[in-house]
């Protein structure tokens, strides 16, 4: 996917190195390699290429990862400045 | 008259297993379940009554209301009933259904039944492959599997891919959890072990699904078409198998959905160019309604072919990483082509509206493309939308007023 770079700087992803154990699923699960496990634990080795999708967060035993997960979806964007962003949407 | 399906030795027999009651209490319930009854082939000395020899009877694991599926090959007894067991090669039905959906036909509706299914001869030691109810998903996991025993275990995602599915969380921790529960995967399966597919993680905790229901997750590869080597190195992923990929061939196939997506209001909006360009100093003209209306509707297609058509297929090679500016340079292209080719035909305002049509209308396609790619950030695609739509607001807005203003100048 290095083919492939969307926008820089915009990711809302932040890893607190204090929690983390090196566990190393934030690596298994990112479909972008954005990080690396060193020992003894994980950094962001590639903070732009995130996409948001929320695996590391969801799969994190410690919780040390945090991001904002969403569809990255223009349509579904727009519904949520027209609804609110509590609606049900139907996109995609 | 005779009896299609019993066969008439049976018959004089008094046969005993169906419709005798002598060995059953008078209050047992009859429960439907697979007999070896000797029912069906009609003997060979059988005239034909109507037409030629009926087909094979119905298969002891037909039930009312219910429809078996093709790729249903045969169906193994466990502990917890009968399981099907389901073909690894697509039938053209598939394929036919394959297309159907990626054009957009009830799509929505191309979905198989949650629960549990077996591929090869599964035992209580075999892999358990986790996937979506989508019918391309369930296809795209059994075609993979030619050479390998496994349970497949399918989630109801409502008809969703896996990775779509975990961001709308119907791939999720709560649903593996209910599904195990489900079908009683622990009396199925000696181990305590799930294949998730890696795309499956935004929805899916693996922590959770231990503490649900015992089972550990391993994150298996994003394709299937590594699963077979996945399996055989002993559920270790190589990094390419973590990896996504969007190949040309991958971007192909999404566009007719996407453009499936804008035929209703293109529709609308068609109409609307074509009663715009009506108004004219003879407050309406019919034809100036049909043959400028015409022009605008070229402008508007093409706009839709560049930023729907041509955007995802050079995605890569188009310059700038904003989708709305790959969207303009596509539609600049485009909407100079349109106005070249209607050359004398219009006057040199026309041209330039017609230009700033198909151009806004390529950028707003593009723009949404970023809803099919796998790589672009919420926060990304927000953020150039808070550039690009107040661009193509001011673009459509000025194309129109020009567009009616036009023979009011000429």
């Amino acid at each position: 996917m290095q083919s492939f770079r969307y926008l820089n700087n915009v990711t809302t992803l932040q890893l607190d190195v204090e929690k983390c154990i090196g566990c190393g699923m934030c690596e298994i699960v990112c479909p972008h390699t954005v990080f690396k496990v060193e020992n003894p634990k994980a950094r962001i080795a590639d903070r732009d290429a995130c996409m948001e999708c929320g695996a590391c967060a969801a799969n994190c035993p410690t919780a040390a990862i945090s991001v904002t997960p969403g569809v990255g979806c223009a349509s579904y964007i727009i519904q949520t400045w027209i609804k609110g962003k509590d609606a049900i949407i139907e996109c995609c | 008259m005779q009896n299609l399906f019993v066969n008439k030795h049976d018959a004089d027999a008094g046969n005993t297993a169906c419709c005798s009651s002598k060995d059953q209490g008078k209050d047992s319930v009859p429960v439907l379940q697979p007999l070896d009854l000797p029912i069906g082939v009609p003997a060979d000395d059988d005239a034909p009554c109507c037409g030629p020899k009926p087909g094979p009877p119905s298969s002891p694991y037909d039930k009312p209301g219910y429809r078996m599926w093709h790729f249903v090959a045969d169906f193994v007894e466990t502990p917890v009933g009968a399981i099907p067991e389901i073909e690894t090669n697509l039938k053209l039905r598939d394929l036919a259904g394959t297309v159907r959906t990626r054009l957009g036909i009830s799509r929505d509706r191309y979905r198989v039944a949650p629960g549990l299914y077996s591929v090869g001869k599964p035992g209580s030691d075999s892999p358990v492959l986790v996937t979506a109810n989508y019918k391309l998903s369930f296809d795209s996991l059994r075609q993979e599997l030619a050479s390998i025993d496994a349970w497949i275990l399918v989630l109801d995602t409502h008809g969703i891919n896996v990775w779509c599915a975990a961001g709308k969380k119907t791939f999720s921790s709560e649903e593996v959890i209910r599904q195990v529960h489900r079908v009683g995967l622990d009396r199925v399966v000696s181990h305590r072990k799930l294949i998730l597919p890696q795309l499956g993680a935004p929805g899916v905790s693996a922590q959770a699904v231990k503490k649900g229901c015992g089972f550990k997750v391993t994150w298996g590869p994003i394709r299937a078409r590594d699963l077979q080597k996945f399996i055989t190195n002993g559920g270790k992923a190589e990094t390419k198998m973590r990896q996504l990929t969007f190949s040309i061939g991958e971007r192909i196939v999404l566009i007719p959905v996407e453009l499936s997506l804008i035929v209703k209001p293109s529709l609308v909006i068609l109409l609307a160019v074509f009663v715009l360009s009506g108004i004219s100093p003879d407050i309406f003209s019919f034809s100036a309604a049909w043959f400028r209306g015409l022009n605008g509707a070229a402008a508007y297609l093409f706009g839709v072919l560049a930023g729907a058509v041509f955007v995802p297929i050079l995605l890569p090679w188009l310059p700038m990483r904003q989708f709305y500016i790959k969207g303009i340079l596509a539609g600049l292209v485009a909407g100079i082509f349109v106005s070249l080719s209607l050359g004398g035909n219009i006057t040199r305002l026309e041209s330039l509206t017609l230009l700033l049509i198909t151009t806004a209308v390529s950028s707003y396609a593009a723009m949404n493309f970023t809803g099919a790619t796998p790589f672009t950030s919420p926060s990304g695609v927000e953020k150039e939308m808070r550039q690009g739509i107040p661009i193509q607001i001011i673009a459509v807005s000025t194309a129109i007023i020009a567009w009616v203003a036009a023979p009011f100048v000429s």
